[in-house]
């Protein structure tokens, strides 16, 4: 029996399997770092600065610390990784995943933030925003998950600090990340939210909404962790030390990071 | 517009769709032809995916290929590597996730193949693998491309397992609906409009063509 619809067929299957038999090659030299969400923008800069300095590219994947350290247990194929606290790199150390303590390249700050149309008064001490709670003017509130996210553990501990926790709880949206708190407060999904400084820097967010500085005295520090894993290549360790030299801690410093 | 995403969800899918052209005929025909001890239990498995939130297979498979231990140490002292967090582990997953996609529309295909054409070529003195080469395949085509769309369409559209099973690494496991929600996330609305409405033209694409294969199936068997 002549089939006219099989032949055509088959011969696309042949042509499918040989494009099939072409990997993405450059996905195989290129060293994959595992980053903290919050330091995505000043990444991508010195990716690029890298880049231009060293000819050399780096791939990037972006979560909550906890989800990459989660990620690095089960083990992912990760040769960098920039946590947003230490402890993660810590506990990774003792489990023998990664090369050495680590090095503590920048501390992190905090921010209270609120869409530019929003009424909220923004201060330090979150008085407005205790305030905006009792008159039944805030729906939702973002913060990054505490369980896996360090911004959001630090977002938690300022809130128990003032006394706002239990008042805030039933407004709580958790971002799966700190990225996501911050995009929910600018989507204008939440009214406000405490997420990185150094996102709220970022051209995208810069002009959407306003933001507050918390006093990094009022949390843990967030002690932003570089280390190196131990299948880290060449160029990995080309960009571990990038990341420690002058141009890296500039644009560091643009995104509000401090020295450590 | 993120093309290495493109690319890797379109080698995902492809690779998922031509794995199970072969798994689907072959399970989709045994189910429409045989009875055996156990069937309606097969088919309870084989439909489980349908209704199985995508996490939960995504856990399970994050278990059985954990590097610590069991099947996933086994894996990585013996291949060098575990399923998870890349591409083999991807292909694994949607596999298993688009079983009820492939072999029911097959199954119905062949059940459709009414049993005295079979018979007739069989007493033609035919073989088995002529009968299924020259009579049921032609006959059952329009199912198992309608099959093979609904695969292929469904990979690409997976979030959940990818994301659990495969993290977010570019250019492995960063497939376009990985990459939409990640550019919503760091606020980069443009290009995830772009990826979004690509992937919307492409759904209403393929949906078009299932509806025209069935349209044309029913035709040529009134």
């Amino acid at each position: 029996m002549y089939n006219p619809y099989l032949k055509p067929g088959l011969k696309l299957s042949f042509i499918v399997l040989i494009l099939f038999c072409s990997p993405l090659s450059w996905a195989d030299r290129v060293p994959l770092v595992a980053a903290a969400a919050s330091v995505k923008f000043a990444l991508q800069d010195i990716a690029e600065a890298f880049h231009r300095d060293t000819g050399k590219e780096i791939r990037i994947s972006y979560a909550s610390s906890g989800n990459l350290t989660r990620q690095i247990q089960q083990g992912a194929p990760f040769e960098l990784f920039l946590s947003a606290n230490h402890a993660y790199v810590e506990q990774l150390y003792q489990q023998q995943l990664t090369r050495d303590h680590g090095v503590i390249y920048a501390l992190g700050r905090l921010v209270l933030l609120t869409p530019n149309e929003s009424s909220l008064a923004l201060d330090g001490q979150l008085n407005g925003l205790a305030q905006a709670i009792q008159q039944g003017r805030l729906q939702r509130f973002a913060i990054a998950n505490p369980k896996h996210a360090p911004y959001g553990r630090a977002a938690r501990e300022v809130l128990r600090q003032q006394g706002l926790w239990k008042l805030l709880k039933p407004h709580l949206v958790l971002g799966e990340n700190v990225a996501q708190a911050a995009q929910f407060v600018t989507s204008g999904a939440a009214q406000a939210g405490l997420s990185a400084y150094s996102l709220a820097l970022a051209p995208a967010l810069k002009n959407t909404c306003r933001i507050q500085l918390i006093p990094a005295s009022r949390h843990q520090p967030l002690q932003q962790t570089l280390v190196l894993l131990h299948n880290a290549g060449d160029s990995a360790r080309l960009f571990f030390i990038y990341l420690q030299q002058d141009k890296a801690r500039a644009i560091l410093a643009h995104y509000g990071y401090m020295r450590p | 517009m993120d093309w290495t995403a493109l690319v890797l969800s379109i080698k995902l899918s492809l690779t998922t769709t031509l794995l199970l052209l072969p798994i689907g005929i072959v399970f989709g025909r045994w189910l429409a032809y045989k009875q055996f001890f156990g069937k309606a239990l097969l088919q309870t498995f084989l439909a489980l995916p349908l209704v199985l939130p995508p996490t939960v297979l995504g856990y399970y498979l994050l278990v059985a290929f954990s590097p610590n231990k069991g099947l996933g140490l086994w894996l990585l002292q013996t291949f060098g590597s575990t399923l998870i967090f890349n591409f083999k582990g991807l292909v694994l997953a949607s596999i298993i996730f688009n079983l009820p996609f492939a072999i029911q529309p097959m199954q119905r295909a062949f059940a459709a193949i009414p049993r005295a054409i079979r018979e007739a070529a069989a007493c033609c003195g035919m073989g088995p693998l002529q009968v299924l080469w020259k009579i049921e395949l032609p006959l059952a085509w329009p199912g198992i491309i309608s099959a093979l769309v609904i695969s292929f369409a469904h990979t690409l559209g997976e979030f959940g397992i990818v994301l659990m099973v495969g993290g977010s690494i570019p250019g492995e496991t960063q497939t376009i609906a990985i990459a939409i929600y990640d550019s919503v996330q760091t606020f980069d609305n443009p290009s995830a409009a772009i990826m979004s409405f690509s992937l919307l033209l492409f759904s209403l694409i393929t949906i078009s063509l299932t509806f025209w294969l069935s349209a044309r199936y029913e035709q040529t068997h009134d």
